[in-house]
Parts: C-alpha cells; sequence; structure tokens
C-alpha cells in the first residue's frame, strides 16, 4: 500500500516534471503567485494613468495643449485654462524649496558631521516626527495659527520694509501665496533634510579622516563631504519637489484659493491639487469633471517625471559610493 | 600679524560658524514642530472627553456632540485599506526579494517607488474614476481603495528590505534540509523577517489614517453612523478639514480635538512602530 502511493505520487512527479520542467510544483506557484502581485503593481500604475486619460478625453479633445497655456479658469463658462494654476504650482513649490533646502542641508550637516551619537537619534526622531503630522493638521495649523500671524506681523512688516518690490504689495489677507509657501517650507523640510542626511552619512569616512589628517577644519571637510553627496542632494531636493507639486490639503486650506497670476506674495493663488481638492465634488459638468481629471492627469505625469528622476540621482549617487 | 596665523584662525572662525549655523537650522526645524504640537494639544484637549468618542456629531448651530461615527469611519477605511494594501504590498516585497532579480523586478521596483511619489489627491481621483463613477455613488470602498493603493509602496519596500536582512545562511540551512523553496522562504525567511514586515504594514497604515485629499470625494463623509462598505462614510480627517473651514467657532474647537485624536492614534500606530523595529535591530 505505502510502495504503491509512493509509487503514483512518483507518477504524479515526473508528470509535474515534464509540463514545468525541472522545478518543484510548490515553488512554481509560489513564485507565480507572486509575480501575480508584482503585475498587479505594474499594471496598476499603467491603470492609474490610463483611467485618468480616458476621464479626461473629452476635456483634452477639447481644449488639447492650450489647457496648459490658456490663462482663463471660468467652470460658468465652461473654459478651462490651466496656466495660472500651474503658475501658482510652479511658484509655491520652487519658493518653499529655496527656503527648505538650506535648512534642510544645514540639518543634514548637523546630523551627520557634527552632533554627538546620542544627539542624533532623538533628533531624527523629532524631524521624522514632523514629516508624519498628517497634512489636514498642518492645514489646520496654517489656518488658526499661521495666517493669522502673517496677516498681523509678517505681511505688514514686509510691506513697510521690502514693498517697493512688486512681490511684497496688496493688502495683507493672510490668505495667500506667502502662507502657502510657508507651510509647505515647513512639510517638505524633513523629507528633504533626513534624505540628505543619509546620503550625507553614506560618503566613506575615509573621506573625512584624510581632509582632517592634512589639516583641514571641520567645515572644510564637510565641504569635502557635500562635494561627493551633491549628486545625491539634488537627488533628495527633487524628492521634496515632488512632495510640494502634490501637497494639498494644507496648501488649499491656507492659500486663499484663486486662480491668479500675480507676483504679490500676498495675494491669493490656487494650486493643481488644491484646485482638485477644492472642485471636484462641485463640478457638475461632465466637461468640469474632465478638465479636474486632465489636471490630475498633469500632476501624475510631473509627479512621476519628478521621482523618476530623483530617483535615478539617489541611485547614481548609491552605485558611485558602493553601498549598493 | 603673521599672514599664515591669520589665514588659520580665520580658518577656525569660518569653521565654527558654518557649523553653529547648521546647529541653528537645526533649531529653526524644530519651531514649526513645537508649535504644531503646543497648538493641537492645548486647544484639542479641552473638547477631549469621553462624549467626543462615543456621542455623535450634532447638528448644525447646536454645540457640542462627538465623533464616534469619524472614528469608527476612519478604522474602517485603514481597515478596507489594509485588506488590499497588506497582501499585494507583501507579496510584491516578497517576489521582489525573493524572485526579482531581473528586468521585470527593476521595473517593479521603480513603479512602487514611483507610486510611493504620486500625490495621493491623484489616487483619489483614480478611485473616484474606477469604483465611484461605476457605482454611480460615494462609499466607503472607493476611499478605502485609495487608501490601499497609497499602502501599497510603503509596505512593499519595508517587505523587500527586511526579507533582505535575513542571513543567507538561514535560507540555505532550509534548502539543505530538503523542504522545498516555498516553505523556505515563508516558513523560514518570512517567519524571521515578520516583525519588520509588520512595521511596514503599521507605518503604512498610519500613514493612511491620516490622508485626507483621497476621501474628499471617494468616501466623502457621513454626518450619521454607517459602518456600510458601499455607502458615503465619516473620517477623522475629512471632519478636521470641514469643521476648519466652518464658521462656527464650536466646530473650529472640535476639529483640534480631532486633530489630536488622530496624531494620538497615529502616534500610537508609529510607536508599536518604533519598539517593534529597536528590538528588530538588537537582535541583528
Amino acid at each position: 500500500m505505502q510502495a504503491n502511493t509512493k509509487q503514483t505520487e512518483h507518477k504524479r512527479n515526473i508528470f509535474l516534471k515534464k509540463i514545468f520542467g525541472s522545478q518543484n510544483f510548490g515553488d512554481l506557484i509560489f513564485e507565480r503567485l507572486t509575480l501575480l502581485f508584482a503585475v498587479f503593481v505594474f499594471l496598476l500604475v499603467i491603470l492609474m494613468g490610463y483611467e485618468m486619460y480616458i476621464g479626461s478625453k473629452i476635456s483634452i479633445e477639447k481644449f488639447g495643449w492650450s489647457f496648459l497655456t490658456n490663462s482663463v479658469w471660468d467652470p460658468v463658462q465652461e473654459i478651462y485654462g490651466a496656466l495660472p494654476i500651474i503658475y501658482g504650482t510652479v511658484v509655491s513649490s520652487f519658493l518653499a524649496l529655496i527656503l527648505s533646502v538650506p535648512l534642510s542641508i544645514g540639518i543634514a550637516i548637523f546630523l551627520s558631521e557634527l552632533s554627538p551619537g546620542w544627539l542624533e537619534k532623538p533628533l531624527s526622531f523629532l524631524v521624522e516626527l514632523l514629516a508624519g503630522i498628517p497634512s489636514v493638521v498642518y492645514g489646520l495649523w496654517g489656518i488658526f495659527v499661521l495666517v493669522p500671524w502673517i496677516r498681523n506681523d509678517v505681511e505688514p512688516f514686509l510691506s513697510e520694509r521690502l514693498g517697493f518690490l512688486p512681490f511684497f504689495r496688496g493688502a495683507p489677507y493672510g490668505f495667500g501665496m506667502l502662507a502657502a509657501v510657508l507651510i509647505l517650507s515647513i512639510m517638505v523640510l524633513p523629507i528633504v533634510a533626513s534624505i540628505s542626511r543619509d546620503i550625507l552619512k553614506s560618503v566613506p569616512q575615509s573621506q573625512r579622516e584624510a581632509a582632517l589628517a592634512l589639516g583641514a577644519t571641520r567645515w572644510q571637510s564637510t565641504k569635502i563631504v557635500l562635494k561627493d553627496a551633491r549628486s545625491g542632494i539634488f537627488g533628495a531636493t527633487m524628492l521634496g519637489l515632488g512632495r510640494a507639486v502634490g501637497e494639498t490639503m494644507a496648501v488649499t486650506m491656507v492659500i486663499g484659493n484663486r486662480a491668479l497670476i500675480s507676483p504679490s506674495l500676498f495675494d491669493p493663488a490656487y494650486t493643481m491639487a488644491s484646485v482638485i481638492a477644492n472642485e471636484f465634488s462641485e463640478a457638475t459638468s461632465d466637461m468640469y469633471l474632465s478638465a479636474l481629471i486632465q489636471l490630475a492627469l498633469v500632476l501624475f505625469v510631473i509627479t512621476i517625471f519628478i521621482n523618476a528622476f530623483a530617483k535615478l540621482l539617489v541611485w547614481s549617487m548609491e552605485r558611485k559610493l558602493g553601498t549598493r | 600679524m603673521n599672514p599664515s596665523k591669520f589665514f588659520h584662525i580665520k580658518r577656525k572662525v569660518t569653521s565654527v560658524i558654518m557649523m553653529s549655523l547648521s546647529l541653528v537650522a537645526t533649531l529653526i526645524a524644530l519651531v514649526p514642530l513645537v508649535f504644531i504640537f503646543y497648538y493641537t494639544i492645548s486647544k484639542g484637549i479641552s473638547y477631549l472627553n469621553i462624549d467626543f468618542f462615543i456621542a455623535m456629531p450634532k447638528p448644525v448651530g447646536e454645540t457640542g456632540g462627538g465623533m464616534a461615527n469619524a472614528i469608527a469611519g476612519t478604522l474602517l477605511l485603514i481597515g478596507i485599506g489594509g485588506v488590499i494594501g497588506i497582501p499585494v504590498g507583501v507579496m510584491t516585497g516578497t517576489y521582489l526579494s525573493e524572485f526579482g532579480n531581473n528586468k521585470f523586478g527593476s521595473v517593479v521596483r521603480f513603479l512602487t517607488d514611483v507610486l510611493s511619489g504620486v500625490p495621493s489627491i491623484v489616487v483619489g481621483v483614480v478611485a473616484y474614476t474606477l469604483v465611484v463613477i461605476p457605482m454611480k455613488h460615494f462609499s466607503a470602498l472607493a476611499g478605502g481603495i485609495a487608501l490601499g493603493i497609497l499602502m501599497i509602496p510603503t509596505i512593499t519596500r519595508t517587505t523587500e528590505e527586511m526579507i533582505k536582512l535575513v542571513p543567507h545562511s538561514l535560507r540555505e540551512a532550509g534548502l539543505a534540509l530538503g523542504i522545498p523553496k516555498w516553505k523556505t522562504t515563508i516558513l523560514i525567511v518570512l517567519k524571521t523577517a515578520w516583525k519588520g514586515i509588520a512595521t511596514g504594514i503599521l507605518l503604512g497604515l498610519s500613514r493612511a489614517a491620516g490622508e485626507t485629499a483621497p476621501l474628499l470625494f471617494t468616501a466623502l463623509g457621513n454626518r450619521f453612523w454607517s459602518t456600510k462598505v458601499g455607502q458615503p462614510i465619516a473620517s477623522l480627517s475629512v471632519y478636521i478639514y470641514d469643521y476648519a473651514k466652518a464658521p462656527f467657532e464650536d466646530w473650529n474647537q472640535q476639529a483640534w480635538t480631532a486633530a489630536l485624536v488622530l496624531m494620538l492614534m497615529i502616534s500610537i500606530l508609529s510607536l508599536t512602530f518604533r519598539i517593534v523595529t529597536r528590538s528588530k535591530y538588537k537582535t541583528k
């Protein structure tokens, strides 16, 4: 009996081997099963782009490229031009990066080059904590703390001292580009700082030792480390840019939400993400909905490019240093 | 003064100044953190009572009430998200670490990175076109699917990294005993890496709990108690958004309390994350 079952099992194995090759049957199932999920993730990203393309088809057909260059966003007249929105997105993200990248690099230098071990861990934890606060809580804080502060202190001060510049003119509403830039720079900071810190730490210790042995000061050895890490830090900055471009809730809550191209930072503005958040549920016509989905598609494509570029930079950096 | 000495002092001074600046940068970064925590706790605590957890929101104009429905809604939404995100993330991570040393593996790895950078609002739009339009109404399912998609990259990456930490000798020991590879992977490799994978899952869940943008036009919101998957559902994060914009002071107050409760939920999740990872790295 025993021998019999063994024999049939053997026969079955030979049969399965004939079909599936020499692999173990269970291994094959397992590999194919995990592969299935990996394929799912692959298809998901493609499906996302496809769904948005289909959803925005009528808008794409009607407006074509003028969607990106027309500066009138008027849902009542059914005219959708995203230029002021793209302007708001680009300006808010870049200004936020200008504020936060130097700070982030400073933090990264402090954490990787200067701080003693016992201080580094809790400080890194605090910086990461900043990244863990939900966007909507930033927005809540923005509405009730940051915006009043900007309205009562920052904007009057700026218009008094620097009012001769076109950037600091107009009525101090509080809600506007300036508030969005400040809140975005706070939100981008932990990402750029923590990735830059990892990158600085991946520069071999021997680089620092060599510099110090030649009599370099701390700052001089840090400059050498920064030079080695520059493409990685640039990658970290791009990841921060990706986050800033797509940031939704906090920006929507403080930017004032008006499709306006104005040089003044005091004026309200609009970003792609905040338009979608604000207007999607009230989009009544098909064309309106389609235009909003097209905006999401544009945002999707932009963030994919930014992230892919950033990832390549960080990868090439890691490969160069041989940590991978 | 001797010029070389002057140069020496100048170098030293520059170094001290630049390094102090890096300390200043770190301190500046901590200011908003302190402020946000201070305001959330001090403003949120005044409403924090049992009612907040068990009572329903009051109609417009009445003060008081709680957010029991929103707390249940957030839990249900991240539950639905987890049902999608956890298996997909863990299996894809397993594929990438065990079988992913090929072109397709690199492509998938790259796409998970790309997916992690896609703004959450875009994922909300996709969930809208995928689920809300065919169903013809907003639903917890649509919101949960959006959150699930957002969890996938985090869980996939952590699973892959954690499996890679498992020493190769363990795998070889299993294979040497004649155990098939799939059993070795599940019973030895995944079991060893389980703690790390669990932390990745918790991280994914805690991030999803704070998401607002993808829920605005998928789960929408609901002023009544609902645990139906096919119906619109309330969530803490959307409540914070709505109540923060509302012109009623009482609602603004409740928004702070909701923020405090949400942050507490997230902290509990990520604290578990930190504790578990710490013990993980100690044994390493």
